[in-house]
């Protein structure tokens, strides 16, 4: 583990502590909302034959550096009926809701942020958080779109949270642990061991699994989509009809920070599902530094196979942005409690029987 | 129950047929621009800015009334004789100096009819559309190659040599009333009847 191998260098625990805190922060999430906002960009350009940014840097690679450089420079403005304190709160909650989260994803099997138990269940609760800066925002902009966004933001949030949390249910029901990394190493070896297709069982409950994890892959997946606010789902800010929600009011660093938030949630959500149903850091085909016997090789490697899940799992989402239009709010509730809940109930059910076998 | 059913695998079937429309158009070539830098391949006869050759104007003004929104204007100036103004590239000799040119590109409706009459081919469409201005005074383009000095100088040289061909015509006149009268002067047989015809003649 990151911290241990920090600990037995230095011998000091505030240090290590603080290095192991801040490296998601600034090794992963900066890099990747940097590059996830490139990528949201050139990947929406190209879908619709266009070429996207193309003068900063190379095919403008350093695109996101400018926008971040300009948002520094901008005017902080807070208009003058908003209720200060929580206007000037709700990114940071935003923000820190986001980045809790990180603390339990397991990037590989040395990295850590933190070995917790009840990882899943911490990340769940931990991203309740940014319901309530969300709703904060709203409210204290004191703008009648944001306030929409942000109402519309919460009840959204909360019904998708149902098909969400009963999916993870039947996951650790299956495997029964709640802490990723050992869900993690679980699913180790070869890809038949992911729980997409039956996790570790054998024989014919593997077999009679593996329908039920594709459909329980495919509502996790749509229910998250949903939580983080993205097309199809992005109700709280369709920018058509409510200008941006919830961030309408914001300017500068602090519009940044929901950004950020935004696309740091995007790839803690995508993590959830890479780890519950991919596999989470571990090699569909065996590592490399295990036949080369090089041992220092496979965190790496799990590091590289992570976020490759993880990226991908991003890359459908921007996908599937640029392909469905928004829905309605009736028939977004119509799909989550006709569709999504009864299928997640029968799914849990039916698991249920099978792990009874 | 068959319709729910129904209903769930045709969302599912049809969100996978509309990925991959999207997905095959993530490597459609892109089918815009760079603008600024890539510019479209205008059509063969396009129609935009106007420009003049004036090493090939003769002046003759054709342009000027040929335009529906008279927004040409063109002042000349006879040369004097002594003064080449040179040859057009067709061979067309120069009389005149051209000391205005102006078109005005605000009031410009880009119909192209200033260029079939003019006898040189001096004044013809462009390929440049990228001139708009802020003050609407920047699109008066003078086209004229003289400078403003050289204008008045070649206005001045004109008056001077009319005043000039003025003074000899009178020079002349006079020498030939002065002729005429040391004509008349002999010949005393009819002298009134003579300068009532004159009169007359003047009337």
């Amino acid at each position: 583990m990151m911290y241990d191998w920090l600990y037995n260098l230095t011998g000091s625990d505030i240090l290590s502590m603080f290095v192991v805190s801040l490296l998601p922060l600034f090794l992963f999430i900066l890099p990747f909302a940097l590059l996830a906002v490139l990528a949201e960009r050139k990947v929406s350009a190209h879908m619709q034959d266009r070429l996207g940014p193309m003068r900063v840097g190379y095919h403008g690679i350093l695109q996101t550096v400018a926008d971040i450089i300009k948002l520094l420079q901008k005017e902080d403005v807070v208009p003058s009926a908003t209720d200060k304190t929580l206007f000037n709160f709700a990114p940071l909650l935003v923000f820190m809701g986001s980045y809790a989260a990180f603390a339990a994803i397991p990037f590989s099997g040395f990295f850590i942020g933190s070995k917790i138990d009840l990882g899943i269940i911490f990340i769940v609760g931990v991203t309740g958080l940014v319901v309530a800066g969300i709703l904060m925002a709203g409210w204290a902009s004191n703008n009648k779109y944001s306030l929409l966004g942000a109402m519309r933001s919460a009840a959204q949030i909360i019904s998708y949270e149902i098909p969400t949390l009963l999916i993870i249910l039947t996951v650790i029901m299956l495997t029964g642990t709640l802490s990723l990394y050992d869900l993690s190493e679980m699913q180790t070896q070869y890809f038949w061991n992911w729980m997409i297709l039956g996790g570790p069982a054998v024989g014919l409950q593997k077999i009679l699994l593996i329908p039920l994890m594709i459909l329980g892959c495919l509502i996790i997946y749509t229910s998250t989509l949903a939580e983080v606010n993205r097309t199809p789902f992005d109700i709280p800010e369709a920018e058509s009809e409510l200008v941006s929600g919830y961030h309408t009011e914001y300017s500068g660093m602090k519009f940044a920070m929901f950004f950020l938030a935004e696309y740091a949630n995007m790839f803690a959500v995508s993590a959830i599902v890479a780890v519950l149903f991919f596999g989470g850091y571990q090699s569909p085909f065996g590592y490399l530094g295990n036949t080369l016997n090089l041992p220092w090789l496979i965190p790496i490697e799990q590091f590289f196979w992570f976020t490759a899940k993880g990226l991908f799992f991003v890359f459908v989402q921007m996908w599937l942005r640029w392909t469905l239009p928004r829905f309605r709010v009736d028939q977004l509730m119509a799909f989550c409690w006709k569709y999504l809940i009864p299928f997640s109930f029968v799914i849990l059910l039916l698991v249920g029987l099978i792990s009874l076998m | 129950m068959k319709t729910y059913f129904l209903n769930f695998w045709q969302g599912l079937f049809t969100i996978l047929i509309g990925m991959k429309v999207t997905f095959k158009h993530l490597f459609v070539p892109a089918v815009t621009i760079q603008y600024p830098t890539v510019k479209p391949q205008m059509p063969e006869r396009e129609r935009n800015r106007l420009y003049v050759n004036m090493d090939d104007c003769i002046g003759c003004d054709q342009c000027a009334r040929a335009c529906p929104v008279n927004c040409i204007e063109i002042e000349t100036v006879k040369s004097l004789p002594e003064e080449d103004l040179g040859k057009t590239s067709n061979g067309k000799k120069k009389v005149l100096w051209v000391t205005k040119f102006d078109i005005d590109f605000a009031k410009c409706c880009y119909c192209q009819l200033c260029v079939f009459p003019c006898p040189t081919d001096c004044i013809y469409m462009t390929d440049v559309y990228e001139f708009s201005e802020f003050s609407r005074d920047n699109l008066l383009y003078d086209f004229a190659t003289l400078l403003p000095e050289e204008r008045i100088q070649k206005k001045k040289n004109f008056e001077e040599m009319q005043a000039k061909k003025e003074a000899e015509k009178a020079e002349a006149a006079k020498k030939t009333a002065e002729a005429k009268a040391a004509a008349q002067k002999p010949q005393e047989e009819k002298p009134k009847d003579n300068s009532k015809e004159n009169k007359e003649e003047n009337k």
